[in-house]
């Protein structure tokens, strides 16, 4: 215990080992939060949800702190429900003949930011069951300028894709051209054409500025049933969502980029730590028995050492698509021959000649006993840092097999949203927070972890050691 | 005295470590003739490499404190930059046998192009000239000249120690710095070249300064003999006076576990281990191991002069 | 002295070498032939210089090593070829005190550890006896008190005390033997008498034999009843201790015993005659009497020709060599 306080103080002379240290006490603090506040079936429930799941957020949207370091104000996503009652929000049926109701649903809401909102949809929710209710919905400006949006019927879940409706889109333009005398010639999105002050502004995509204000959205319509309730859900998706920002799917980045931690972690640590034990046993196993078993286990490693481990790793994926955890037994199986056992094997053979491991003959200790007991031990120290360096190398390796492809698809991990950002052009879309933010994580992780090492190497290893 | 060819006055040699200073020389005084041999005897860590490497000034990177003065022929080397030191004094008039030299001749480089190399470097000699004086030299310490041509590898634990005796020869020094020369040889072979040195100390007449851990091997050679214990020369005599009357009780404990061949005697130890150099104690550093002790031991004991400038730092022979 | 405690007879430890992979197979032969015997609680000495095969000798005693040829009669039995399981009561009657102590430690275990090890081996599963006997050998070798040293590591201790830990470790299965291979060569001179009058007294303590295997004649004549001369792998003399001193009769021992310097004054005044040369390697050692390009007594068609054999000059006092037989 004392070795290991003194080690820790030795360490603390580094400042990079503290820097890799604070981060690595940070990543699993973030592992923690992720595994108590996300457990791991819901996390990948809500990772592999699918769209359904993340109706109301946006699609692609920036990390909402984006807000901070910029002059414009970027539009965060509204949602108004009829079923969750608030001011800005109400619902009245009225019937008003026998087998007739009156339905009125006004969504109001205040609009001060300086872009436009990435879409609008509405969802309907209705327990009809014959006759289908008939719905016209209103937009209000705030200049007090009133347009039908469209006339509905409604089906029992059925919803309005507003900022698809290209007929909608060509009425508008036609409209707002005649209002002020001008053609709009480019392909102006509903969105904008909703939310844009109408003057000559409007006519190019880098002029076009919000309208601030009051926004009102009514639907007025029949319902031809008695008892029949009807609710209606106005969702504004914004361009900025959570602290983490969302994927082509609308999921929350932020899920993957918390549970990237704990198995980027957990992968690293395990591979690297479960490899170094394993390959230490059989390397001392072999150079303590020398003879046939020690010719056995060199001609295995040799095998190993050259077959191409990506490659197999790339055809064994292929045809068993499998979970990050089977990844992990798989890597650690290619890997335990590999050469370290030959570097441990040859270490090991200099410890066998030691003075105490021939006195421990002297007394009668057996062979399993002196691997496990006196060989081991030894080394133990000295492959500490390489072991914390080679956690890294894991961390990143796995990272690598997802953007290859090779990885777990339905796992959040931090290769995956680099694999999902790059397969869906992240980067020429301007979506650089997409990668921006696995690949922080990564390096972080990753040199975390190298810093850590390099100074428990100076230390384990004292001919690093500066004097 | 004005022959005194060797003298050292209050050398001090620290250290830095991580865990320290380490005191390794600590007010070092002693003086030899032209011609004479100084066995500086010692335990393990008493410091008595570090003293062979602060007078021949090759200092660790680390060194925090190198202070006093060596006089040699009259000249404080310690006031020569380190160019004309360089030039002028080491591998030149003074020369240094490392411990475990033998072992550090390059594989890869034949003998004879090993030992010009400070000949052509220092000496600016032609490569024939240089060739030859290694050849005379190589055969003066019984070493068949056409070794020159040979690689270490070939050679004996023994003819490796003579080749790197002969590499300090060859500047014609006036002073040998040897540091344990035999440790790691066989008996026979280490007196051997116990032979070779008492001849060239004879014929050449160069002055020794012999680094030893062993008693009874030091009195092969010596002439005056310095006794270190924790950084310190706790006794400086002449060879008659310590090897039949050893002055400091350290010494006296040291040569009573010794033992001998050819004489019955009880053998003694001293329990016990000498104080760490990086804190030693404040008053004698052999106190607490000490027979004799008393309380004037908790001061540290000036040297106290007997005579012809030997001396015993030690309280028991303060004159009243 | 009816049954000696250990019995060697013509023991030979030859270690295969080939150079290259196709290279011709030659054999080192590090103990060619040494016969001994060994009393109970008597301490014998082997001398000889680094590679005369001392150390060998001593490691395959204790079956460290499998011999190539001879017998090990211990108490009575022959353990020359037990398998591992047989040996263990073997382990057990005898200990091993090597050269470098810090080296003889594993350097991760705590003192107490180190001591517990054999104990466990040899089954024995009470805590509180492995407890006491841990503390008594503790206390056999002075390191006391006890509390202070048993959770150090080695490395926290002095050359000395580490060798005293070795030592503690190798009594503590209270064996019948100790072989003892250069036990102070490595420690500062005024702790050697120390450590070699500790082997003694344990010696006297435990009725123990001791094996004490040296290249330093001079502290024989202190610890030892008897001595071997090792050179080459052959024992080439053994007589009582005194005898031997007083009346050397193989060269070698004479040059030995002329060379080894008490400290006097006058030496340095002597040019010694000393063999010239290096010991000869064991791969392919000279013909006749392996001492003989050395020897100052040199017969030549004798000493060249035929291996003299170990015959007794006087009555317990062995020696190898032409000019007596």
């Amino acid at each position: 215990m004392s070795t290991f306080k003194q080690t820790l103080r030795q360490l603390l002379i580094y400042k990079s080992a503290l820097i890799g240290l604070i981060i690595i006490i940070i990543l699993v603090g973030i592992s923690i939060y992720a595994i108590l506040a996300i457990p791991y079936d819901e996390a990948t429930k809500l990772w592999r949800a699918g769209e359904k799941y993340w109706l109301e957020s946006p699609r692609n949207a920036l990390p909402s702190w984006i807000n901070i370091f910029s002059s414009k104000k970027m539009p965060e996503t509204i949602v108004l429900d009829t079923k969750k009652p608030k001011p800005g929000v109400s619902k009245a049926i009225i019937p008003v003949a026998e087998k007739f109701s009156n339905i009125k649903v006004e969504f109001s809401f205040n609009y001060e930011y300086d872009d436009f909102p990435s879409e609008i949809n509405i969802f309907f929710e209705s327990n009809h069951t014959a006759s289908v209710p008939k719905l016209t919905v209103y937009w209000v400006k705030p200049d007090g300028e009133e347009i039908i949006l469209a006339n509905l019927l409604i089906s029992k879940d059925d919803r309005y894709y507003i900022s698809n409706d290209e007929k909608l889109a060509r009425e508008l333009k036609n409209i707002i051209s005649k209002k002020i005398n001008k053609t709009i010639d480019y392909e102006a999105p509903i969105t904008l054409l909703l939310f844009a002050q109408e003057d000559a502004g409007i006519l190019s995509p880098d002029t076009v500025k919000v309208m601030k204000g009051n926004y009102k959205l009514w639907i007025d319509g029949i319902i031809f049933e008695t008892n029949v309730n009807l609710d209606a859900k106005l969702v504004v998706y914004g361009k900025v969502y959570g602290w983490a920002g969302t994927d082509h799917l609308r999921r929350d980045l932020g899920i993957a980029l918390l549970w990237g931690a704990p198995i980027a972690l957990s992968f690293g640590v395990t591979a690297s730590v479960s490899i170094a034990l394993i390959q230490m046993f059989i390397g001392a196993v072999s150079a303590w028995f020398r003879g046939i078993t020690d010719n056995i286990v060199q001609r295995i490693t040799e095998i190993f050492m050259v077959i191409p481990f990506l490659p197999i790793l790339i055809m064994i994926s292929t045809f068993y698509k499998f979970n990050i955890w089977v990844l992990l037994v798989v890597v650690i199986a290619l890997t335990i021959f590999g050469g370290g056992v030959k570097n441990y094997r040859a270490m090991f053979l200099q410890i066998k000649e030691f003075p105490y491991v021939e006195a421990s003959r002297a007394y009668g200790a057996s062979n399993l006993r002196i691997v496990l007991y006196y060989l081991i031990p030894k080394v133990l120290p000295t492959i500490i840092p390489s072991m914390v360096l080679s956690v890294a190398d894991f961390v990143f390796l796995e990272a690598a097999l997802a953007i290859l492809g090779l990885g777990d698809p339905l796992t959040p991990t931090w290769g995956k949203i680099i694999d999902d950002a790059y397969s869906n052009g992240a980067l020429y879309k301007g979506l650089y927070y997409w990668v921006l933010e696995p690949s922080v994580m990564l390096a972080a992780a990753s040199l975390s972890f190298a810093m850590l090492g390099f100074a428990l190497d100076k230390i384990f290893n004292p001919k690093l050691k500066e004097i | 005295m004005s022959e005194r060819h060797l003298n050292i006055k209050s050398l001090v040699m620290y250290y830095r470590t991580l865990r320290g200073e380490v005191k390794a020389v600590d007010d070092v005084s002693f003086s030899l003739p032209k011609g004479e041999t100084i066995a500086v005897i010692g335990e393990s860590g008493c410091g008595k490499s570090s003293l062979a490497k602060s007078i021949i000034r090759l200092l660790p990177r680390n060194v925090s404190v190198y202070k006093g003065a060596v006089l040699f022929n009259g000249l404080n080397l310690m006031d020569l930059d380190e160019e004309t030191f360089t030039k002028e004094i080491r591998w030149t008039k003074i020369t240094y046998v490392p411990q475990a030299a033998l072992n550090s001749l390059n594989p890869i480089i034949k003998i004879g192009d090993q030992m010009i190399e400070p000949l052509l470097l220092h000496q600016k000699m032609s490569k024939g000239e240089a060739l030859e004086r290694a050849a005379k030299t190589l055969k003066a310490v019984g070493v068949n000249e056409a070794f020159l041509h040979h690689y270490p590898f070939e050679l004996s634990g023994g003819m490796k120690q003579r080749v790197i005796i002969a590499m300090s020869l060859l500047t014609n020094p006036e002073l040998m710095i040897l540091d344990e020369p035999t440790s790691s040889l066989d008996v026979l072979t280490q007196a051997n070249i116990m032979n070779l040195l008492k001849n060239i100390k004879r014929e050449l007449k160069i002055s020794m300064i012999f680094i030893t851990h062993d008693v009874s091997l030091s009195s092969e050679l010596a002439d005056k003999v310095a006794v270190m214990y924790a950084g310190q020369v706790v006794e400086f005599s002449d060879a008659e006076t310590f090897y039949k009357n050893p002055l400091h009780p350290y010494s006296q404990k040291l040569m009573e576990s010794v033992p001998t061949l050819r004489t019955d005697k009880k053998l003694g130890f001293i329990s016990g281990s000498p104080p760490s150099l990086l804190d030693p104690p404040k008053g004698c550093r052999f106190a607490d191991r000490c027979p004799f002790i008393f309380e004037k031991c908790i001061k540290d004991p000036p040297i106290m002069h007997l005579n012809e400038g030997f001396y015993a730092k030690c309280w028991l022979y303060e004159k009243e | 002295m009816s049954s000696p405690l250990l019995h060697v007879e013509n023991l030979k430890e030859y270690f295969e070498i080939r150079r290259g992979l196709f290279g011709k197979r030659g054999y080192v032969k590090a103990v060619d032939g040494v016969s001994l015997t060994l009393a109970g609680r008597e301490a014998i000495s082997i001398v000889g210089e680094s590679g005369c095969g001392k150390t060998t000798l001593g490691k395959t005693i204790l079956r460290l090593y499998e011999p190539t040829d001879g017998k090990i009669i211990f108490r009575g039995k022959d353990i020359t070829h037990l398998g591992w399981k047989e040996l263990k009561w073997y382990r057990r009657e005898t200990g091993l005190v090597q050269q470098d102590p810090f080296g003889a430690l594993p350097p991760f275990m705590t003192v107490k550890r180190i001591l517990e090890e054999p104990l466990i081996i040899h089954g024995i599963k009470d805590r509180k006896e492995r407890e006491e006997r841990i503390y008594k050998a503790l206390e056999g070798v002075k390191l006391t008190p006890i509390e202070d040293f048993i959770n150090k590591y080695p490395h926290m201790l002095s050359g000395g005390q580490q060798q005293r830990l070795v030592i503690a470790r190798s009594i503590i299965l209270e064996p019948k033997m100790i072989v003892a291979d250069e036990p102070v060569s490595m420690l500062d001179a005024s702790v050697r008498i120390e450590i070699l009058k500790l082997l003694q007294d344990l010696q006297t303590r435990y009725d123990l034999s001791v094996m004490y295997i040296t290249h330093d004649l001079s502290t024989t004549r202190y610890f030892s009843e008897r001595i071997y001369i090792m050179y080459a792998a052959h024992i080439v003399e053994s007589a009582e201790t005194k005898e031997l001193l007083v009346n050397p009769l193989h060269p070698y021992t004479r040059a030995l015993l002329n060379v080894i310097p008490d400290p006097d004054p006058s030496n340095r005044f002597l040019i010694k005659e000393v063999p010239t040369g290096e010991p000869p390697n064991l791969i392919n050692p000279p013909t006749g009497c392996r001492f003989n390009p050395r020897c100052p007594n040199f017969m030549k068609g004798i000493c060249d020709a035929k291996e003299p054999s170990l015959i007794e000059a006087s009555k317990g006092h062995y020696v190898k060599c032409w000019l007596y037989g």
